[in-house]
């Protein structure tokens, strides 16, 4: 039972990246502009301490999301997508013409007792 | 009166030591316009070793620019609100067409409000002095403001030439040379820009850099060889960037978005008046620029007993809003920036619906006749939820606003702080202890008082919590640009008598 999915087009373009730059991970973003998309990132970009949360692996990639933030999106279930964009961040598929983007709908009350429990 | 779509180059490039320079590797994207999604122009996909002929060329001009007097400094920022002004329409056609967001908003706010942060600028600097204080009488202390040297300056895509107009003025009427990356988005004013003032700074005071954020900005933000840097965006970024500065010890400003509260209280339904009509204004000013404003209200907080009676009427004011070609001046709201923010503001609606929130109106994409059908149109939309729900807790960016109720004075700040943002907030109320008590209360950096969306030069702007730090606009930000040296003289011919 999982909190975080991917999609097979999404899937793809996740490694195409890996091959391509070795091991990433997802950070979900918040704020402004190009915000609340997760970016991806080199796995050793960006500082990763006990104060992110990590939801899920995806294909041998960690998706984190910063403790403050998860506890408003606890409850939804997350499921990371692609599409034709752009974006001003330093998310590594922008230069591809592509932008990752989040579907969420909420957890299922069993898969809340599950990883709500686990996590709390 | 209509206009359309302007004339664009077949390809631009960047501005780097005064002249446009291709991209050495000879790399360019495509730019499309949001209106129909169709071609703009090409612009330079710049790596790396473009990032160092820039930092070359903006090192090499910074002694001689750090140099300059301040009325020389000042008269040229006065030369380039000139030279936007005369070109005003211009300027407003090219922010539509790479924006999405419609002509009378870019002829009334975009480019004038461009053109009065320079003219500002240039005035701050001129009225503005270092201080000298004598601590006792043979000794005095004296502070000189100097620049940094080299700004790195990344801008978002919401208000380019505005954004553009935000950060460059301060930074280089301090005295300190720019390298700037627009947003690859909207690349297209910062570059007419350029061919309009090539002439008007010394080569290498200002550069642009166009590319996308892991090639080009990341290079910038990271270089040892700048001296400070100034992001516009959202927080995996910020905290990245704040990374890089670490290691480079330099100073960063960090403006990150928001959720923003917007309040009305009961007595704004005291009476059905000129003011009331503000107030409805007001609520439905979560669509204007199509909802892409880091301090959108996009949270309406209506007190409960004018609840129903209020939103019928901000309903109705949203409704009326015309949503059409961009190139209309009768248009209200245009499109939005590109396809991947349009697919997220409707994944929102998605997980609106999934927790329940109710459609007051809007909640769809809007399907425009002709070429406009392939453009990325949003239907005002308002949710009617409450504040735990995510559509309440992340910025969607999008032409949406989400409604909930409150009880009293006590509850409305409760809401109003429970984000983990506090970047701008509205308070709307005639009552005159509420006018001074609720913002006070609430946590967020600008508060509009009786009023919303209002930018001016003479403001300071900035964020409190994850919405990030530092300020812009204001005198203020000339310090956010330059070091203090502390000049000790002593006066006194005697020895301290120590050895």
């Amino acid at each position: 039972m999982d909190r975080i999915a991917i999609t097979e087009t999404a899937t793809k373009v996740l490694n195409t990246l890996k091959a391509k730059h070795g091991a990433l991970i997802f950070h979900q973003s918040g704020g402004c502009c190009d915000g609340s998309a997760p970016m991806l990132l080199e796995k050793d970009d960006m500082y990763i301490d006990e104060s992110d949360i990590l939801l899920g692996t995806l294909q041998g990639v960690n998706f984190y999301m910063n403790q403050d933030q998860f506890e408003y999106w606890k409850h939804t279930h997350l499921t990371v997508d692609v599409t034709e964009g752009r974006g001003a961040s330093f998310s590594l598929e922008i230069p591809l013409g592509l932008r990752f983007l989040i579907h969420s709908r909420l957890l299922t009350e069993e898969e809340n007792a599950v990883l709500n429990k686990k996590n709390n | 009166m209509n206009y359309s779509k302007p004339e664009f180059k077949e390809k631009y490039d960047n501005f780097i030591n005064g002249k446009f320079v291709a991209p050495l590797g000879g790399q360019y994207f495509e730019n499309t316009s949001p209106v129909d999604n169709s071609l703009i122009a090409k612009y330079p996909r710049s790596q790396k070793e473009d990032i160092e002929l820039a930092l070359d060329a903006a090192n090499a001009a910074k002694d001689s620019w750090g140099h300059t007097p301040a009325a020389t400094r000042a008269a040229l920022l006065n030369k380039v609100a000139d030279i936007i002004e005369a070109h005003l329409e211009a300027f407003a056609l090219i922010e539509t067409c790479d924006n999405g967001k419609p002509i009378r908003e870019t002829l009334n706010a975009d480019i004038p409000l461009a053109v009065d942060h320079w003219r500002y600028f240039a005035a701050c600097i001129r009225s503005e002095e270092g201080s000298a204080t004598e601590l006792d009488q043979h000794t005095l202390s004296m502070n000189i403001k100097e620049p940094l040297g080299v700004v790195g300056q990344i801008i978002p895509w919401n208000f380019p030439l505005l954004m553009l107009s935000w950060k460059l003025p301060p930074a280089l009427v301090t005295g300190n040379c720019v390298v700037l990356k627009p947003a690859e988005q909207t690349p297209s004013s910062a570059t007419f820009l350029m061919e309009k003032i090539a002439d008007v700074f010394p080569p290498g005071v200002v550069n642009i850099i166009h590319g996308f954020g892991p090639e080009a900005g990341k290079p910038l933000a990271s270089s040892a060889r700048v001296d400070k840097v100034a992001f516009t965006g959202e927080t995996t970024t910020g905290q990245l960037i704040m990374q890089y500065a670490s290691k480079n010890l330099n100073p960063v400003t960090m403006e990150l978005g928001g959720k923003s509260p917007n309040i009305f209280f009961n007595s704004v339904m005291d009476a059905d008046d000129a003011f009331l009509d503000k107030a409805i204004e007001g609520a439905v000013l979560f669509a204007f620029n199509q909802g892409e404003v880091c301090t959108c209200p996009s949270r309406i907080l209506v007190q409960e007993d004018i609840y129903d009676a209020f939103m019928a009427r901000v309903v109705e004011r949203t409704n009326a809003i015309i949503q059409a070609d961009p190139y209309d001046v009768n248009t209200m709201v245009g499109a939005q920036a590109s396809n991947d923010q349009y697919e997220k503001i409707q994944s929102y609606f998605d997980i609106g619906k999934e927790e329940g929130a109710k459609i007051l109106t809007g909640g769809e994409a809007n399907i425009l006749d002709g070429n406009l059908a392939k453009g990325f149109y949003i239907k005002p939309t308002l949710f009617e939820g409450h504040n735990k729900m995510r559509i309440f807790q992340e910025e969607i960016f999008g032409p949406v606003a989400c409604v909930a109720k409150f009880k009293d004075e006590a509850e409305a700040i409760e809401i109003a702080n429970d984000t983990l943002y506090g970047l701008g907030a509205g308070v709307w109320t005639r009552d005159a202890h509420q006018l001074y008590q609720i913002p006070r209360a609430i946590k967020a950096g600008r508060v509009w008082v009786n009023c919303y969306h209002a930018y001016p030069a003479h403001a300071p702007f900035g964020g409190y919590k994850k919405s990030g730090f530092g300020r812009e606009n204001h005198v203020m930000m000339l310090n956010y640009y330059r070091q203090t040296k502390n000049m000790l003289i002593s006066y006194d011919k005697n020895k301290l008598g120590f050895f």
